[in-house]
């Protein structure tokens, strides 16, 4: 597209003429502070904050939503344009609870640093009435303090149009206005999947993680209690972020190094059950193709489908690792609970095993056994929490704790941990790291890869056209598309799968399976778009970064890189896997498999209690 | 402006259901709908709880985040119940410059309750409303459909309460 | 007698002779409404005002006793009795008014029909008691039009009402109605009419006064397989009335309009979004709506030239914001009525992502007569900026309270000391403000500057939608002031933060200032953050917010100076600011001391009494009944 000439600051520049002025200015080197403004789904205008001046125009356009035209003469930083900025600044503080000091936010808000940036000297002089909230912290995962909020929207943006499930919303009208629920429901009472893209998407201290940190330093402080963590994939490649790294940058080493230095007894890499999870699923998947059919030609070769009924679940079979997922599923497509994977999530499992095969090894008594996973993801606080997730009974939760990445990174900084300089470590050595299989289920398409690597070798080599049980790499299901499809040979039959990440491509995934305008026979679906490396969980980027830079393709980058550079990649092939199953489990989807890897669901309803 | 939360309890009848499941079925399918259907909806509830938003967002698909912000966003919606004796106040212009306010002030004083509120026994509301266009009769209220108007000082209004309140 | 019944034959007329052919059939029936004596041939019509005022006031009692009336005296066949849209001076309704002679009664009770029917209709005598006041001078009868609140007058919005019985087509029709659409559909391309609004200079006038040629030209130029055609009726000045009365009293204009943009700009689709406030106007502009489709002037293949149009209605749900275009669209979308960024327009992407024009009533109301007559026929009136004619609501300390419409360029001063009748008790002006909440205060002193857009921005005010309060020297400007920043503050959506926040803040200073606690650096700050919200606000409610502060700080900076400074309220409004006190002339009859609701009042009989300031509410009852001017405002 030809270029058209605009000038900014009285300067000349080229530029592609769909542009809006924020855009524009960048490419100039320019930054204009936006507070409302998320890329695509909230261009609402609304803070104006990002006004500039524009010759000839009637009043000052909001940058981030006015478009370009030719011989556009923009200017940025006229004494009009710094005081309007700083009055409208200076009013959202004055709505705002400045409790900066003991904020969650403090040095990572946006509103703090646009202060400073902006030159507020009295956070006070349009001092009057505030709107009044109260804090509301007894969701199993998200905390709103709706004092902090400034009315930006950008988690209404989150909820309602990145995530179309829209629980939050504007309330009210004029000064009165505010973010919240139906009925000023709280969260917990309302078809909230916890999935925190709110909390990611907040500019401020107004949502964020119910913090659980301090549960975890009171079990190692405790020396009675054996205090484990395993940390998820994806927080190899978010953590560094929290300490000054770039998107995606790969830490893993430092990972290791840095819980053990937090005194934890035993760290682990999540990737170990994330094989295990690809072994019980790719199993559940052979066995709903054989039940439904699809492979009625018994063309499965050293496998065999044992005869008591293990799963004989509809198809398509559905993953059900991501617990934002599973909760969404429960309140808004109950009909398709029966094709939720059975199989408990990587977290849920690893609490599983570990308090009852290795507590065993370890010659532990799992009472005593406090299990913390490291988590890029808000909803797993509450997977923690939900009913069947006991593998040793007795009320004895798989997983005690799940700290998201930012509260690890919390942790690191009180206990005066320089993350810079520590070096690279290995997890513990007795669940070794996991496969490159293991790795990708931090990314979108990749539970599906790792369980079509599996079920490949499961199925002998009929799939893919009858090529062979050596493929690796599943490149139709990798990328940034929200709903991916492909479809694989086996013999004469063709199995069809499906991708979808976020909760909106979900639904228009699971409505079209459901209409019949797409048949699939295997889907993966995570409630955050992009998967675990965009969890609601995962460092916090101010919207500038945000805006202009996709941080889940950096992440998934990574971790791709990291399952090329893994020796083994296939979760069958982990000595570890094939050792756990020797010892203990049996096969995949056995009885022992099904009582402490399996869990169940139930609908939930997506009424709004009062 | 903030909406009063519903006080009242749910008493719908399913006459009163059938009626709004009916009234939505031939709605939904037009472009942008939801406020004609919840305009229909408080006609036949007299005004919208949660009861009712659950049923319209169920049928519609519209979340109930979105449709508490609808209701809540539009002064004619309302969470409570209009009382039996319904009374209104003009807030226009004309009216005020004549001493609305006071008007306001003596029916509060008199029924008990504010602006905006439904007497917790159902038998009373209170509104200020914006100009409802008889200027010329101002100051001006209302009680349930009867317009009184040039009411010359706020004393007046108690004789006229009186008709309602002993009936 | 013609019966105005539907003729089968009339219906879904398919050419302009059909249409020409039922105008001249009804003409005569109508031309005794204006003055034409000779049509009458004998014939009476009693009109009797349907508007809301007149309706608020009683108007469905007075017709019922009248037709009662006329039955009894067998005349129900001989009189022909309709009920018109508003005349203007609704303040004086009921009101009645008979044809040929014109006689315009005010104020009607039904005991007073009898009197009516009897001495005047029968008896050929006006009941010079109920007749308009105005109408009789130095004792003798003259024409109401002769009046000054009528003489000053030019309706062209409001050429129909209170002339037609806006629930009867035919009447419409008889005065040319539907002729500029068949005209525009049958010999004018869609370019044409553009043009030819272009030419007539018309300008918005619910608003910021664009131009309305333009408009409809962008949405023209605009690409698309669907554009609409919305007609803004949700007019929520408070005080200002005109779309409601046009709605009432002569819908057909509105839908006529409609159709001709829609042919204008290539839409086939149009939406009325209407107050919910205005049950007589949506029920009027139904059966409009009914009859025209019926008449074939609406749905499809229109006069036989394969355009097809039609209109929804939509009502709003009492949300000032919803005027704003973008917001109103927003709201028929099925959302909250916040505005969104500007651009997009919405003649590129209006409703539901089409190109969408908008224009209010009164602005659509004028569009047939500039098609039937030319652009000239409008241009010619008015400034040369600000073409045609402007109604304006006038209210407040004013004798004629109603409806005017004048041409543009006509003096604050006419309209308020000739059309309006001057203040009454002999107060002086002290401002008048125009448009509504968006507008501002302009003191005594402009009064003789010609009312038009740009005249009115340049003093800091604005046409708006035509509200116009007029105040005297008992109204406190700064509790004016506050009175529409109530109203804003109220109103605002809650979207940007110049508007949500900073009217509130605005708000709270006023309210310092009103009860006392009004501070040194006050106005400036008020000044600050008023041109503030002005420069920086997401849509206009926002922009236009402020200048109703700004105004009258600009004109009565003494005002606030004395409230901030003093601590006094000069005209008796702020309660905090002022007490009642009681002077030498009391002689004690306790009338006060009876009348006072808090019992405030001391004082032995023949004695004279005091007012406890502490348990004081300044209510003014005892002022009001002291008959002894023994209390006042200390």
């Amino acid at each position: 597209m030809s270029k058209i000439k605009i000038k900014i600051n009285n300067r000349e520049y080229e530029v592609a003429p769909n542009l809006t002025i924020l855009e524009a200015c960048r490419e100039a080197a320019i930054d204009i502070p936006t507070l409302c403004y998320m890329k695509e789904i909230n261009a609402i205008g609304s803070c104006r904050i990002c006004l500039v001046e524009v010759k000839n125009a009637r009043s000052m356009p909001a940058a981030c939503v006015q478009p370009i035209s030719e011989g556009m003469e923009i200017f940025t930083n006229t004494p009009a344009v710094q005081k309007s900025r700083k009055a409208n600044l200076e009013l959202i503080l004055s709505d705002h609870n400045k409790d900066c000091l003991s904020c969650i936010r403090n040095q990572t808000c946006e509103l703090q640093k646009m202060s400073a940036d902006l030159g507020v000297s009295d956070e006070n002089r349009f001092k009057g009435k505030m709107n009044e909230f109260e804090l509301e912290d007894n969701h199993s995962s998200i905390v709103r303090d709706n004092s902090k909020c400034i009315r930006c929207r950008r988690c209404i943006a989150a909820c309602a149009e990145l995530q179309e499930i829209s629980v939050i919303g504007a309330i009210n009208r004029g000064f009165d206005t505010s973010v919240g629920c139906a009925f000023e429901a709280g969260l917990k009472d309302v078809p909230c999947i916890a999935c925190g893209q709110c909390i990611v998407a907040c500019p401020v201290g107004a949502l964020y993680e119910k913090d659980e940190t301090e549960a975890v330093f009171k079990a190692l402080a405790d020396p009675d209690i054996h205090v484990a963590v395993c940390a998820a994939p994806s927080i190899r490649v978010t953590l560094g972020e929290c300490f000054g790294g770039k998107p995606g940058e790969f830490v893993e080493g430092k990972l290791a190094a840095v819980l053990k230095r937090l005194g934890f007894d035993g760290v682990y890499d999540m990737d170990f059950t994330a094989d295990l999870t690809v072994m019980e699923e790719a199993k559940e998947l052979v066995e709903r193709l054989t039940k439904n059919g699809k492979l009625s030609d018994g063309k499965l070769s050293d496998e065999k489908i044992p005869d008591e009924k293990i799963s004989d679940g509809p198809l398509p079979l559905i993953t059900s690792c991501s617990p934002g997922w599973v909760k969404y599923c429960e309140h808004y497509f109950p009909e398709f609970i029966a094709n939720l994977s059975t199989c408990k999530s990587p977290q849920q499992m690893f609490g599983a095993i570990y308090k009852t095969h290795f507590a065993k090894k370890l010659g532990l008594d799992p009472k005593n056994i406090f299990f913390v996973s490291v988590i890029p993801c808000t909803a797993k606080k509450f997977e923690a929490t939900r009913e069947g997730q006991s593998a040793v009974g007795d009320g004895i939760r798989d997983v005690d704790a799940a700290i998201t990445t930012r509260e690890l990174a919390r942790m690191i900084k009180k206990y005066g941990i320089n993350f810079d300089k520590l070096p690279d470590e290995k997890f513990d050595s007795l669940i070794e790291t996991g496969t490159g299989a293991g790795v990708i289920f931090g990314t979108s398409g990749g539970v599906m890869e790792a369980s079509l690597r599996t079920a490949a070798y499961l199925l002998g080599g009929h799939l893919l056209g009858g090529s062979s049980a050596d493929k690796i790499d599943f490149e139709e299901v990798r990328g940034d598309e929200g709903i991916k499809k492909a479809s694989y040979q086996i013999g004469d039959k063709t199995i069809n799968v499906a991708v979808a990440s976020g909760t909106a491509n979900a639904k228009k995934l699971l409505n079209s399976i459901k209409s019949g305008e797409t048949n699939v026979d295997f889907v993966e679906i995570m409630a955050c778009p992009g998967g675990c490396v965009n969890g609601g969980g995962q460092p916090v980027q101010p919207i500038r970064v945000r805006n202009f830079e996709n941080l889940w393709e950096r992440r998934a980058e990574s971790l791709y890189k990291d399952d090329q550079n893994k020796e083994i990649r296939k979760s069958h092939e982990s000595p570890l896997i094939k050792a756990v199953y020797e010892e203990f489990l049996g096969e995949p989807g056995s009885p022992i498999a099904h009582q402490i890897l399996h869990t169940h669901y139930a609908p939930r309803g997506k009424d709004i209690k009062v | 402006m903030k909406k009063i939360k519903t006080t009242a309890g749910f008493m719908g009848t399913s006459e009163q259901k059938e009626k709004l499941i009916a009234m939505i079925a031939e709605h939904k399918d037009i472009k942008g709908s939801i406020m004609p259907i919840l305009q229909k909806a408080q006609e036949i509830y007299g005004y919208l709880p949660l009861e009712v938003q659950q049923i319209i967002s169920d049928e519609t698909g519209v979340s109930m985040s979105e449709i508490y912000g609808i209701v809540t966003f539009y002064s004619q919606f309302v969470l409570n119940p209009k009382g039996e004796i319904a009374i209104s106040v003009c807030m226009g212009t004309a009216c005020y410059v004549k001493g609305a306010k006071d008007i306001l002030d003596r029916i509060s004083a008199n029924i008990g309750i504010k602006p905006g509120e439904t007497s917790k026994d159902g038998r009373y509301s209170l509104d200020a409303t914006r100009c409802i266009g008889a200027c010329g009769l101002a100051p001006v209220f209302l009680v349930n459909e009867d317009v009184y108007g040039r009411i010359e000082k706020p004393e007046d209004v108690d004789d006229i309460l009186k008709k309602y309140t002993e009936s | 007698m013609i019966k105005l019944t539907l003729n089968g034959a009339w219906i879904n007329m398919k050419n302009i002779n059909e249409l020409t052919a039922l105008r001249d059939k009804f003409k005569n029936s109508i031309a005794i409404r204006t003055g034409d004596t000779a049509a009458a041939n004998g014939e009476k019509h009693v009109l009797v005002c349907g508007g809301t005022g007149c309706h608020s006031s009683g108007c469905n009692a007075i017709l019922k006793k009248l037709k009662e009336s006329l039955k009894t005296h067998g005349l129900e066949d001989k009189i022909k009795v309709v009920v018109t849209g508003c005349h203007g001076l609704c303040a004086l309704g009921p009101l009645i008014i008979t044809h040929p002679d014109e006689i315009f009664y005010e104020l009607v009770e039904p005991d007073d029909i009898e009197e009516i029917v009897t001495k005047h209709l029968i008896g050929g005598e006006p009941v010079l008691r109920k007749v308009y006041h105005e109408a009789i001078v130095d004792g003798k009868l003259i024409s109401f039009h002769e009046t000054d609140f009528f003489k000053y007058q030019h309706k062209i919005s409001l050429k129909n009402c209170g002339i037609i019985d806006p629930e009867c087509i035919e009447e419409y029709i008889a005065r040319d109605g539907y002729q500029a659409l068949a005209k525009a559909l049958t010999t004018m391309t869609p370019l044409e009419v553009i043009d030819m609004v272009k030419a007539s200079g018309i300008r918005g006038r619910g608003g910021a006064g664009f131009l309305t040629g333009r408009k409809w030209a962008y949405a023209y130029l605009t690409d698309s397989d669907k554009k609409y055609v919305v007609c803004n009726a949700d007019e929520g000045d408070p005080g200002a009335f005109m779309d409601r009365s046009i709605l009432e009293g002569d819908p057909h204009a509105v839908i006529e309009a409609m159709a001709i943009a829609g042919y204008a700009i290539k839409a086939d689709e149009g939406f009325v979004y209407v107050r919910a406030e205005y049950p007589i106007a949506v029920n009027r502009f139904e059966i409009a709506l009914k009859q025209a489709r019926d008449f074939g002037l609406l749905g499809t293949d229109i006069f036989g030239t394969g355009f097809n149009f039609d209109i929804n209605i939509r009502l709003g749900a009492g949300a000032f914001v919803c005027g704003e275009e973008t917001a109103l669209l927003t709201s028929i979308e099925g959302h909250r009525g916040e505005p969104r960024p500007r651009p997009p327009f919405p003649a590129i992407k209006g409703l539901f992502g089409k190109p969408t024009i908008l224009n209010n009533v009164e602005t659509f109301a004028c569009i047939p007569p500039v098609i039937l007559n030319g652009p000239e026929w409008l241009s010619k009136l008015g400034t040369e900026n600000s073409t045609g004619t402007k109604v304006f609501a006038l209210g407040g300390k004013i004798k004629n309270i109603g409806l005017v419409e004048v041409p543009m360029g006509t003096t604050l001063r006419t309209v308020a000391e000739q059309v309006g009748g001057g203040i009454p008790n002999g107060k002086a002006f002290k401002a008048a403000q125009t448009g509504g909440p968006s507008g501002g205060c302009i003191p005594a002193e402009l009064f003789d500057i010609p009312i038009d857009f740009d005249n009115l921005l340049s003093i800091g005010s604005m046409m708006g939608s035509g509200g116009m309060i007029i105040m005297d020297e008992d109204n406190c400007m700064v509790d004016i002031a506050r009175y529409f920043l109530d109203f804003t503050v109220e109103e605002s959506c809650g979207k940007c933060t110049p508007c949500r926040i900073g009217t509130q803040r605005m708000m709270e200073i006023l309210e310092n200032i009103t009860e006392g606690r009004g501070e040194v650096g006050d106005l400036e700050k008020l000044e600050e953050l008023g041109e503030h919200i002005k420069a920086s606000s997401l849509c206009g409610l926002g922009m236009t917010a402020p200048n109703p502060i700004l105004s009258t700080i600009k004109y009565f900076r003494h005002e606030y100076e004395t409230h901030i400074n003093d601590k006094k309220c000069a005209s008796g409004v702020c309660k905090a600011l002022f007490q009642y006190v009681i002077n030498e002339k009391c002689i004690g009859c306790t009338i006060c001391k009876r009348a006072c609701p808090t019992d405030a009042i001391c004082g032995e009989v023949k004695k004279p009494h005091f007012i406890m300031q502490e348990k004081c509410v300044k209510c003014g009852v005892c002022h009001d009944k002291c008959k002894f001017s023994a209390i006042n405002i200390g």
